[in-house]
């Protein structure tokens, strides 16, 4: 490297090591560990660049440099130069082809962290790669070459690297140098980057201009070069990105059990890796799926017992009760469990030659559980260029597809949005032993195909009949604002009064526990409606007069359960507000968050609300006051018997 | 309140939770124990994975009886310690035919440690193998996976690798097939000497300086740790001076190039490791055989 610019710092303080080796020891002994993925092609300087941070760090020794420039000399793509590519391309067929088919991981360290970089293939036939790099990382590192800008490749890897769950993103516009160092040009990338970017969902990202040939901003920021940039150079950002295995203890308590530690009758451990959360002696548990609880009694290691546990390390606990517990169970925080279940909406990356064949069994590996599963007809496949969904019978090598997945029995699973840990999982083709996919669970979905009905001798009749009343579901629809909650609220408390036996479901506190996986996109809104119908179902049978709270925008969902009750049992209630009165009222401030932007899919601002046709009763609240509403309800529905 | 791990504890939380895959899905496994350093961390960490139980499967040591004298005194008292089986391996065709360093060149490694390591597997029937082998050591090594599968006939396939996402290690095999593991992948030579100072393992006294009795070989630095064995190979009584030597890595010593030092303690190693401008691997006869694709040409054919 005669070229070194001089900037380009050494990591290794040397004057420290050759003079203090014990302080140098004492302070290298506690790093952190970061784990980031570079995407890129050849073309972008990717190798370049990690040649340069291996170089740098002094990860590269003298017989290594002596091979690599006699390489270089043979089938560099660099002239005279030395081609860091050919250090880190290690398999002789990418030596030779000069492009990289595989995963390669890295090392470096400097006086802060030690780094362990997934470098990856840039091409579409080996996006499998780069999903098997991204799973395991940090952050990314995205590389672009400045002369070209936003690239069909740079929106690929982005999205992937989104798909996969990785949040801090960094947009290293390469190859500076060939530009000038021109701020107009690095300023117009970013623009054109944060357009892409926002559109699919990613909310930010760090965007640094660089030379990894000449190492400009990649140790020391500004470079001579670049005056005008003012952020951070690459290194030190990536020395201060949050680990997400430090944030993952502020969670509950979650460890798949990997093994049970059995040496003699008086002791039985379960020993997992603990993926969430904290644990310490005396904590209560749950194990999923059985459900049996118990409390932490030791967490055992060779050193020792431990006061606590956190999310990353590798333990062997025991508990206090003689429970069942093998591998493949969870041990979760009592009151805070995962859930568990059959059928998921799943996001499916093919990586085998054979495509994918639905209803065909695979073994499903998810934590330390392993079940037979069906992957259904995919509902679209997403074109990794363009985002686009398409239609598909099936999915091919690398393509990326949303679809049903079924296990022969139950699983213990969290959204992979939630949980990577129980929310990601791998497929097996049966016959080869291949691992043909990888997948992230969305959520649980709900058949009935293979459920059958368990008769019951006392009947919705019977339970009605010893409460004197007939059941019903009060159904308050209207906007955000209109007043449902304030006078379902009135109505029961009326019913109360005499003497009826009701419940109150509101739209709020459903969210936090039986629907609190789900947002307000269409489809979970639809969900969250189906859900809230069932729950009003289940307590008619009961006997309840059931009063609902919920905006439910859609007719067709109310029709839904309108549709799962008796006839005359499902009355609704349309609260009838103009839009301007509710957001004039604004009583939690959502109609501002949501007119600023800052609240997305909000009924009646960028989402719709289809007023009920014909309701069984309309109130209108600009001209009644709450109380005469509720009133006006009670006295609709007379008599209750 | 969080509390931030360091790399070292991340590490050995990996290769454990790796090691309790390997023990959950495996029918037989065995640890590939060469008594080198990278051994003796994975042995460690196998007594902390299992503790209070001792590690559930052998150490196999795959014997060319060309290592140093240090290597077979400490690989008993290793495995004794760990309250562990130890199976020592010898190529009997091997043997027979004197294969040796001098004259049969990479036919040594070739016969006793590749053919070996092979009939071992064979023999007991092992379907895992673990193995101490690191991504930093080599270009090749840097590709492959942490489960490495290799087919009836022990060869490594780079082009058709599983792919390995997040913590998830599909260990399922076909008949025949069986898999080396490695536990300490991610692992770098400054990571495994923090690790053995943070830990305090015992390490062959070989890696630290003394003065030993030496002698160059086509212009390597060598140790006779038997000389009257090598006067026997060579024809020639090696021209021995006493030199204070130690080794960065352990192999056969007659292969094994030694390091002018005077580095005696844990830190004194680490800091000449620090300032080194060779890597470690550089000593060793093996990597430069076939041009630069030598290591993955070795593992096609079924070296660890």
């Amino acid at each position: 490297m005669t070229e070194k610019t001089g900037q380009a710092s050494s990591y290794k303080t040397e004057a420290l090591i050759s003079d203090d080796i014990e302080t140098y020891l004492a302070q290298h002994q506690n790093k952190e560990l970061l784990r980031f993925i570079t995407c890129g092609s050849v073309d972008d300087g990717k190798s370049t660049l990690i040649g340069r941070l291996l170089f740098d760090s002094k990860m590269i020794f003298e017989d290594q440099l002596a091979a690599l420039e006699a390489d270089s000399k043979k089938s560099g793509t660099q002239g005279q130069e030395i081609d860091f590519a050919l250090l880190v391309d290690g398999l002789a067929a990418e030596r030779e082809q000069g492009i990289t088919i595989d995963v390669a991981y890295r090392f470096f360290a400097t006086e802060k962290r030690k780094f362990i970089v997934a470098d990856t293939p840039g091409h579409e036939q080996y996006t499998r790669n780069m999903v098997t790099g991204a799973s395991t990382a940090d952050a990314a590192v995205i590389l672009v070459d400045a002369r070209k800008g936003i690239l069909v490749q740079t929106r690929r890897h982005s999205y992937l690297a989104h798909l996969l769950g990785i949040k801090n993103l960094i947009l290293a516009v390469n190859k500076m140098d060939l530009i000038d160092f021109s701020q107009e040009i690095f300023d117009n990338i970013v623009e054109d980057y944060r357009k892409f970017a926002n559109g699919i969902g990613i909310e930010s990202f760090t965007a640094i201009p660089i030379s990894g040939f000449r190492g400009d901003n990649i140790t020391e920021a500004p470079s001579a070069n670049t005056p005008w940039y003012d952020g951070p150079a690459l290194i030190a950002h990536l020395e201060n990105i949050p680990i997400a295995a430090t944030a993952a203890q502020e969670k509950s308590f979650r460890m798949p059990v990997q093994w049970v530690n059995r040496p003699n009758l008086d002791f039985r451990g379960f020993s997992g890796l603990v993926s969430r959360g904290t644990i310490k002696p005396g904590d209560p548990v749950r194990i999923v799926p059985s459900g049996k609880s118990s409390a932490v009694k030791n967490i055992v290691t060779m050193d020792g017992m431990l006061d606590e546990a956190v999310a990353g390390q590798s333990i062997t606990i025991t508990l206090e009760d003689e429970v069942d517990c093998s591998r493949g169970d969870v041990i979760a925080t009592a009151g805070d469990p995962p859930e568990v279940s059959d059928q998921f909406e799943s996001t499916i990356v093919w990586m085998s030659d054979e495509a994918l064949k639905p209803g065909r069994g695979y073994w499903l590996k998810l934590a330390t559980q392993t079940v037979s599963a069906t992957v259904h007809e995919p509902k679209y496949e997403i074109n990794v260029n363009t985002m686009e969904h398409l239609a598909a019978k099936t999915l091919e090598l690398n393509a990326i597809g949303v679809a049903e997945v079924h296990t022969d029995k139950p699983i213990v699973f969290e959204a992979y949005s939630e949980s990577p840990e129980l929310g990601g999982f791998i497929l097996v083709d049966k016959i080869t032993n291949a691992t043909v996919a990888a997948g992230m669970l969305h959520f649980s979905l709900r058949r009935a195909d293979n459920v059958h009905w368990q008769p019951t001798t006392i009947a919705r009749e019977d339970h009605a009949f010893l409460k004197n009343q007939t059941p019903r579901v009060l159904w308050f629809t209207g906007l955000s604002g209109s007043g449902k909650s304030t006078i379902a609220n009135e109505v029961e408390k009326s019913l109360n009064l005499m003497n009826r036996h009701t419940f109150l479901l509101d739209g709020d506190n459903v969210r936090h526990g039986l629907n609190k996986d789900l947002g307000f996109t269409e489809a979970d809104r639809i969900e969250n409606i189906r859900r809230v119908g069932e729950v009003a179902k289940l307590m008619t049978d009961a006997g309840l007069i059931v009063l609902t709270a919920f905006i439910s925008p859609f007719r067709a969902e109310r029709q839904m359960v309108r549709e799962m009750l008796p006839d005359a049992e499902f009355i609704e209630i349309f609260v009838d507000t103009p839009l301007e009165v509710a957001e004039e009222r604004d009583v939690k401030g959502l109609y501002k968050k949501a007119r600023s932007g800052k609240l997305k899919n909000f009924t009646g601002i960028d989402s719709p609300y289809e007023s009920p046709e014909n309701p069984e009763i309309r109130v209108n609240t600009v001209e009644m006051t709450p109380a005469e509403a509720a009133e006006y309800i009670v006295h609709q529905i007379m008599p209750l018997k | 309140m969080t509390r931030i791990l360091t790399h070292l504890e991340r590490l050995e939380a990996e290769a454990i939770h790796i090691m309790r895959e390997v023990m959950a899905e495996a029918q037989k496994p065995v640890m590939m124990y060469s008594v080198g350093k990278d051994s003796a961390v994975l042995l460690h960490l196998a007594k902390k994975a299992f503790y209070p139980s001792p590690p559930p499967f052998p150490l196999l040591h795959v014997d060319t009886t060309w290592k140093f004298k240090d290597m077979y005194a400490l690989r008993e008292k290793a495995a004794q310690d760990a309250g562990m089986e130890l199976i020592i391996h010898q190529n009997a065709e091997a043997k027979e035919r004197g294969i040796n360093p001098f004259d049969h060149g990479p036919l040594h490694t070739d016969m006793w440690k590749t053919e070996g390591l092979k009939q071992a597997l064979d023999l007991y029937s092992f379907d895992v193998a673990f193995g101490g082998a690191r991504r930093d050591e080599e270009k090749s090594r840097a590709k492959e996976r942490v489960f490495s599968f290799r087919t009836a006939s022990h060869g490594w396939d780079p082009k058709n690798q599983r792919p390995e996402l997040w913590n998830l290690y599909n260990a399922k095999k076909s008949k025949g097939e069986s898999i080396r593991v490695f536990p300490i992948s991610n692992w770098t030579e400054l990571d495994i000497w923090q690790y053995i100072m943070a830990e305090n393992i015992e390490i062959v006294p070989l890696y630290f300086a003394a003065p030993r009795p030496t002698y160059i070989h086509e212009g390597g630095l060598f140790m006779a740790d038997d000389p009257e064995r090598l006067e026997q190979v060579i024809g020639t009584k090696p021209d021995i001076t006493t030199r204070s030597v130690r080794f960065r890595t352990l192999g056969c010593f007659p292969l094994t190039g030694a390091v002018e030092s005077n580095a005696s303690t844990l830190s004194e190693v680490v800091q000449e490791m620090l300032l080194t401008t060779t890597s470690e691997r550089q000593g060793r006869v093996i990597d430069k055989d076939e041009g630069g694709a030598g290591m993955e040409k070795k593992k096609q054919e079924g070296y660890f």
